[in-house]
């Protein structure tokens, strides 16, 4: 049985799609300002991907010393390697301590110190006074920040009659022909339903794209759909060649294994049982920040020294550690080798890669929220009725490179700032704009040629494909001729997935036909990556190129003159353009360029 | 169990909030859940309600299960590896 034709239309002021961090802080906003709001998830909101996030928030809340928001300023532009927007930037370090104390509202449990106020603790690349020494900066509950958070805003959404429609999934994007954005099309999993959601302000905040990669600390649920269905609506995605890599995730299963492990001692062996990392970074050794590691152990995969059967991994040896020092000081360690490397590395090391973890690019927004396109002259032109946050959007403030915690504020403030930009346009012109005609086409047609196809190429097959293809040739460290060949595979690929075939025709709960939508969305996400990625010939950040060394002209490969710009790669014609970074803060001087070292 | 109600479970076990739940739930599915006895499935059912965090704790040995109904299934889940 295939899908209805019939669609039923819902009215809603606004449409939110996504409910982790960013989608439920801007369903907050919106509903308390009496907008008739819905929520759409593929999962139940608390099981949103945000649950995952455990080390804390950052704010320069001065709480356990001194700290001031210039100080968070200057270190989320510096580890952006400059490409972040200072505009952007400037407003989330301002603006963190009003969304933290939002969140006590919320009524969020907090660690606290004596005094009642919360407890902060230090977290990589947060310092005070311009980059002299560590800050506590960083927010937590305990060991479930992001499980605290989602619980906290989903009961106050429950409060404020936050419509929620669970486990839908938003298929597609609805612009009226002037461009406006008037609606999402979306399939309810129960019944294989479609439906209208009609609304006057659509708000993304679909999350990351994780599982492009093969090996990733992100959850199944990371396919990139909200880029995806942005992509195929004509808007373009920015600095998508940016992704952290944490430096060790469990080889064939990307299950973070904390830096802890290195702190309390843990040594990287290749396959001649060599610690490594004595000769890449002689002082620090295996303490080296996340891209030398991971730079490092990729080198010594790529030259022959890799473990294993296919030499794809290194190892992470704690077995010299004393066992109880293992179970006391890296608690959960132990489990998550047994469980996912099958070894326990009391006994033996663990095989360890470079695992794919935060995508600093994604959707074009302004600092408020508001979706942004490139014009004629290459300014930004807001895409009405459009707005975006969390990890699915590009404000920009990671720019080339995410602090830890600092993406947990990214979609307090910008979930926040969405919300309000929404409902400031909605004050003016109260009636809906009319639906285009085809306004279901896309969505029908899709999921009619996904069911209707017969000898084409299966779901797990394709997925596969992008997986290996961008692990292969767009990994933490990357090579010229890769990223070339990268790319004229990573179209092959797209073909496989305009050629899915499913064997399960039924209507309800057909989680087959899901699974070939999102790889529709995954593929989109992975041409851009691949694409940006060959076209920048610079190093900057997390895009590190072997063709653009560390030279006296260009300190560490970065390259101001020509690539001080952000990309935006284009659907159509797989074009990429670029717009300039916002070097100007809002009242602020500019954090003047300087080469990024720690 | 009715190909529906185990399609909806399948999604429930593999689009979690952590992928180390989405990885032990999905491999208990595909070799376990059907060798298992009916209550055993139940109890899996009820397991895959708890919360991510509350799971992980009770896979990884950080949490007991306090549920006796539960215990035996929670165990398989730990023996449940690659
Ligand atoms: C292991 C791990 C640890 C981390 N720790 C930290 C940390 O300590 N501090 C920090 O700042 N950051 C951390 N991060 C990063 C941070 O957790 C994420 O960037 C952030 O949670 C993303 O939140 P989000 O609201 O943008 O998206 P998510 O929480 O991923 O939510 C996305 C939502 O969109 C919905 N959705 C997606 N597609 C569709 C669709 N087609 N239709 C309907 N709904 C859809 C999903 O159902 C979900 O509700 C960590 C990340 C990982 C992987």
């Amino acid at each position: 049985m295939s899908v209805p034709m019939n669609v039923s239309i819902l009215k809603f002021d606004a449409v939110v799609v996504g409910a982790g961090g960013a989608g439920l802080r801007s369903a907050i906003q919106l509903s308390e300002a009496g907008l008739k709001t819905a929520v759409l998830s593929k999962v139940f909101p608390t099981r949103s991907h945000t649950v995952a996030a455990q080390g804390g928030v950052a704010a320069s809340l001065g709480n356990s010393e001194e700290d001031h928001w210039r100080w968070h300023m200057y270190d989320t532009v510096k580890g952006s390697d400059w490409l972040g927007d200072q505009d952007s930037i400037e407003y989330m370090c301002r603006k963190a301590v009003e969304v933290v104390v939002d969140l006590e509202h919320y009524g969020m449990p907090f660690d606290r110190v004596d005094n009642g106020k919360i407890y902060q603790r230090n977290f990589g690349g947060h310092m005070s006074n311009f980059g002299e020494k560590p800050v506590r900066r960083a927010c937590a509950a305990a060991d479930r920040t992001g499980h605290a958070m989602l619980h906290a805003m989903y009961q106050r959404n429950v409060k404020a009659n936050t419509q929620f429609f669970v486990e839908w999934m938003a298929l597609d994007l609805i612009r009226d022909p002037e461009g406006v954005v008037v609606g999402v099309s979306a399939m309810e999993m129960e019944t294989g339903q479609i439906a209208i959601f009609h609304a006057r302000a659509v708000i993304f905040a679909t999350g990351g794209a994780g599982r492009i990669f093969a090996s990733s600390t992100n959850a199944f649920i990371n396919t990139g759909d909200g880029l995806g269905m942005a992509a195929r609506a004509g808007i373009p995605l920015e600095d998508m060649e940016f992704w952290q890599f944490h430096p060790t995730g469990v080889a064939g299963a990307g299950v973070l294994i904390t830096e802890g492990v290195r702190g309390e001692g843990g040594i990287l062996r290749n396959a001649d049982n060599e610690h490594f990392m004595e000769r890449y970074a002689p002082n620090a050794k295996d303490l080296a920040s996340r891209d030398v590691v991971s730079r490092a152990m990729t080198t010594e995969i790529k030259e022959g020294r890799g473990c294993g059967p296919n030499r794809d991994y290194v190892l992470l040896d704690i077995t010299h550690l004393d066992p109880e020092t293992i179970m006391k000081r890296l608690p959960g360690i132990r489990e998550i080798s047994i469980q996912f490397a099958g070894v326990d590395p009391i006994k033996a090391p663990i095989p360890v890669v470079p695992t794919a973890h935060y995508q600093m690019g994604g959707i074009p927004t302004s600092y408020d929220g508001r979706v942004v396109a490139l014009g004629a002259d290459g300014e930004n032109v807001v895409v009405p009725g459009f707005y975006a946050a969390g990890e699915c959007a590009c404000a920009s403030v990671h720019g080339a490179n995410r602090l830890g915690t600092n993406s947990l504020l990214d979609l307090l403030v910008f979930g926040k700032s969405a919300g309000d930009s929404a409902v400031e346009d909605l004050k003016v012109g109260k009636a809906h704009r009319e639906l285009p005609k085809d306004a279901a086409d896309r969505a029908r047609s899709r999921i009619e040629a996904i069911d209707q196809r017969q000898g084409g190429v299966s779901v797990h097959e394709a997925r596969q494909a992008i997986a290996c293809a961008m692990q292969d040739h767009a990994g933490v460290f990357r090579f010229a001729d890769l990223l070339q060949k990268g790319v004229t595979r990573i179209l092959e690929v797209e073909k496989m997935t305009q050629n899915l075939e499913i064997k399960d025709k039924s209507l309800v709960w057909n989680t087959a036909r899901v699974e070939a939508l999102e790889t529709e969305n995954l593929i989109e996400v992975a041409k851009a990556t691949m694409i940006s990625a060959e076209a920048r010939k610079e190093s900057r950040g997390a895009h590190m190129r072997d063709d653009a060394p560390n030279t006296p002209e260009f300190p560490n490969g970065r390259n101001d003159k020509a690539w001080l710009k952000h990309s935006l790669w284009h659907r159509e014609g797989n074009r990429v353009a670029y717009k300039p970074v916002r070097l100007q803060p809002l009242t602020v001087e500019t954090v003047a360029l300087k080469t990024r070292s720690y | 169990m009715e190909r529906a109600a185990f399609e909806r479970l399948r999604w429930r076990c593999t689009r979690r909030g952590m992928l180390e739940v989405d990885m032990v739930l999905g491999r208990f599915l595909k070799a376990v859940f059907w060798k298992c006895s009916e209550s055993e499935q139940q109890a899996f059912i009820a397991l895959a309600d708890y919360d991510d965090m509350a799971l992980w704790r009770l896979i990884s040995g950080r949490d007991e299960c306090e549920d006796a109904r539960l215990t035996p299934v929670v165990a398989m889940l730990r023996e449940c590896k690659p």
